[in-house]
């Protein structure tokens, strides 16, 4: 049964220069933070090779953009991998993962109408939860520019 | 295509408990294609939880599902002591552990009473929801409540099981393990189950890894996952019990795990009791004043599968960001694998054999206008709306 290290190290040896910072919080819980444009490169190893399974991706509005934390499970090993990207305010856009794996085509979308972020080439770009009853446009989870000073 | 009919079931069906609307695309008897439309019980639970305190969020996240009330708030409890860094007592975690068994046992037994049903075979029905009853009481005595138990916090649980109960809880089970065999002897040699079920909504190995579903849907096509084994958290590394997994992937092997299983969580229970003895009364929870800034993943192995849970801190009173997937989120999408050539009248038990909990799956929103604050929709525009609905439709006749 390989490791948590095991897993992160071969995942530097190959992806090296894109990983821009590793946190291991303990055995069985580790982030890498990416950039944006290798994630489907990754996701594809860590889903094909590394066996992991992907379980959900988590959006955020902070000051930083949009930040997005997919979360991937390897259960062997008990370990949840999360790959951390952050995308910016004015142009959110990143390469869909519903193409690798269909467990992604629902998050996608509704991070779409919640947040407004754009993915790529996603399979089935139709709203999930709105159904085209909400307001074009208005995105319910996005902050205003006080909540975001608040933090 | 021109042979095409649409099948809808839904959203509001009598078969079924909640809304949701399937749109099953038949040729003749087979169905060709489905889509669904979900989205009739948005509730806003993650905006919800950013504007709440650490403790109110547990009895916000209980109030997700109201059959397993207890998988949120365990999968929440995770999270929140990955980010504070206790480790609770192991009283508590006996505790947790048997809040957890006994709410599988009650759902899958409402699970396979609903099969029954789906299956127009009532008998399996009547029983399965009659033995649900005493494990139903059985919570109202631990906890006071028969559904949603407010048991967690963070640090432990709110209430003890005290001495004095155990014998009673002990008995209850002894009640329960010959009416459970009676249950599994009853689906498992029935030729009508059999032939309904074998076959029908076949999931391969592949499918699973694909669609990423979870829980006894994944277990019933071979797929070895369980979150209780593999990121043990409360009593589960402390006690001796196996993972069901069987590699047929159609209804029946789902059954046969669910059957199962709640043999496993009664012997977890036992086991949880002998523990419980062991263990002084009363120490039940650690304080726990700060929550720290960070993230924590919380995951639980709910009646469906993998609950998870996401949370970020900043050192407040609440979390900043708190996402949450429910297990029939991911499960439900396999219907586009489970159904498709099969006959009308095996779609219906092919839907119901993921167990999907439509509650669970959507939690989101109210739509509010940036500019102005204001709701686009508030409760009187929906009445409204409806009122002007059903003008339009008397008008129309």
């Amino acid at each position: 049964m390989l490791d948590t290290n095991t897993f992160i190290a071969s995942t530097r040896q190959k992806f090296g220069p894109s990983i821009l910072n590793v946190e291991v919080k303990s055995e069985t819980r580790a982030t890498l933070s990416i950039e944006p444009k290798v994630l489907l490169n990754i996701s594809n190893f860590l889903y094909s090779y590394l066996n992991f399974r992907f379980i959900i991706a988590s959006a955020m509005h902070t000051r930083r953009g949009f930040e997005i934390y997919y979360h991937f499970s390897n259960d062997p090993a008990g370990l949840v991998l999360n790959l951390h990207v952050v995308l910016p305010e004015d142009k959110p856009e990143i390469e869909s993962l519903a193409n690798t794996f269909d467990g992604a085509n629902w998050i996608e979308r509704e991070m779409h109408e919640l947040f407004g972020i754009t993915f790529l080439n996603h399979p089935e770009p139709e709203p999930l939860l709105s159904e085209g009853n909400w307001a074009l446009g208005v995105y319910p989870y996005r902050k205003d520019g006080k909540e975001l000073k608040k933090e | 295509m021109s042979n095409t009919k649409i099948i809808p079931v839904g959203p509001y069906h009598p078969l079924q408990e909640e809304p949701e609307l399937f749109k099953l695309y038949c040729e003749g008897e087979i169905v060709k294609d489905i889509k669904w439309e979900t989205g009739y019980n948005h509730r806003g639970i993650e905006k919800l939880a950013e504007s709440k305190t650490f403790d109110q969020v547990f009895f916000l996240v209980e109030r997700i599902c109201g059959i397993c009330s207890t998988s949120h708030p365990f999968a929440f409890a995770n999270a929140m002591e990955e980010i504070a860094g206790v480790d609770i007592p192991n009283r508590a975690k006996y505790i947790r552990s048997i809040i957890g068994e006994l709410e599988r046992i009650h759902s899958h037994l409402l699970w396979v009473g609903l099969a029954g049903h789906f299956l127009g075979y009532n008998t399996v029905f009547m029983w399965a929801w009659k033995y649900r009853e005493p494990i139903l009481d059985l919570f109202e005595m631990i906890t006071g409540n028969r559904n949603s138990y407010a048991m967690f916090k963070v640090g432990g649980v709110r209430r003890d099981i005290p001495m004095a109960l155990i014998p009673e809880v002990r008995k209850a089970m002894d009640g329960f393990k010959p009416k459970l065999d009676l249950l599994i002897g009853a689906v498992m040699d029935d030729p009508v189950i059999h032939a309904r079920t074998k076959g029908v909504g076949v999931l391969t190995h592949q499918d699973i890894i694909q669609f990423a579903a979870v829980g006894p849907t994944a277990r019933a096509s071979g797929v070895d996952i369980d979150v209780r084994r593999d990121d043990p958290y409360a009593a589960y590394d402390m006690v001796d019990w196996k993972v069901i997994v069987t590699g047929e992937g159609d209804v029946f092997a789902k059954a046969y795990v669910r059957l199962l299983e709640m043999v496993e969580s009664v012997s977890i229970i036992e086991q949880c009791l002998d523990g419980l003895e062991k263990e002084p009364e009363g120490d039940t929870e650690v304080k726990v004043k700060n929550i720290p800034e960070g993230m924590g993943t919380g995951r639980a192995e709910a009646p469906r599968g993998e609950v998870f849970h996401f949370v970020v801190t900043d050192g407040g009173y609440g979390p900043v960001r708190h996402k949450i997937r429910a297990p029939s989120y991911v499960n439900i999408a396999t219907f586009k694998k489970s159904c498709i050539g099969q006959t009308i009248s095996d779609a219906t038990i092919s839907l119901a054999a993921v167990d999907p909990c439509y509650c669970c799956t959507e939690r989101m929103a109210v739509a509010v206008d940036q500019r102005t604050g204001n709701m686009l929709y508030s409760g009187e525009d929906l009445l409204k709306l409806s009122h002007m609905k059903t003008e339009e439709i008397r008008k129309k006749q």
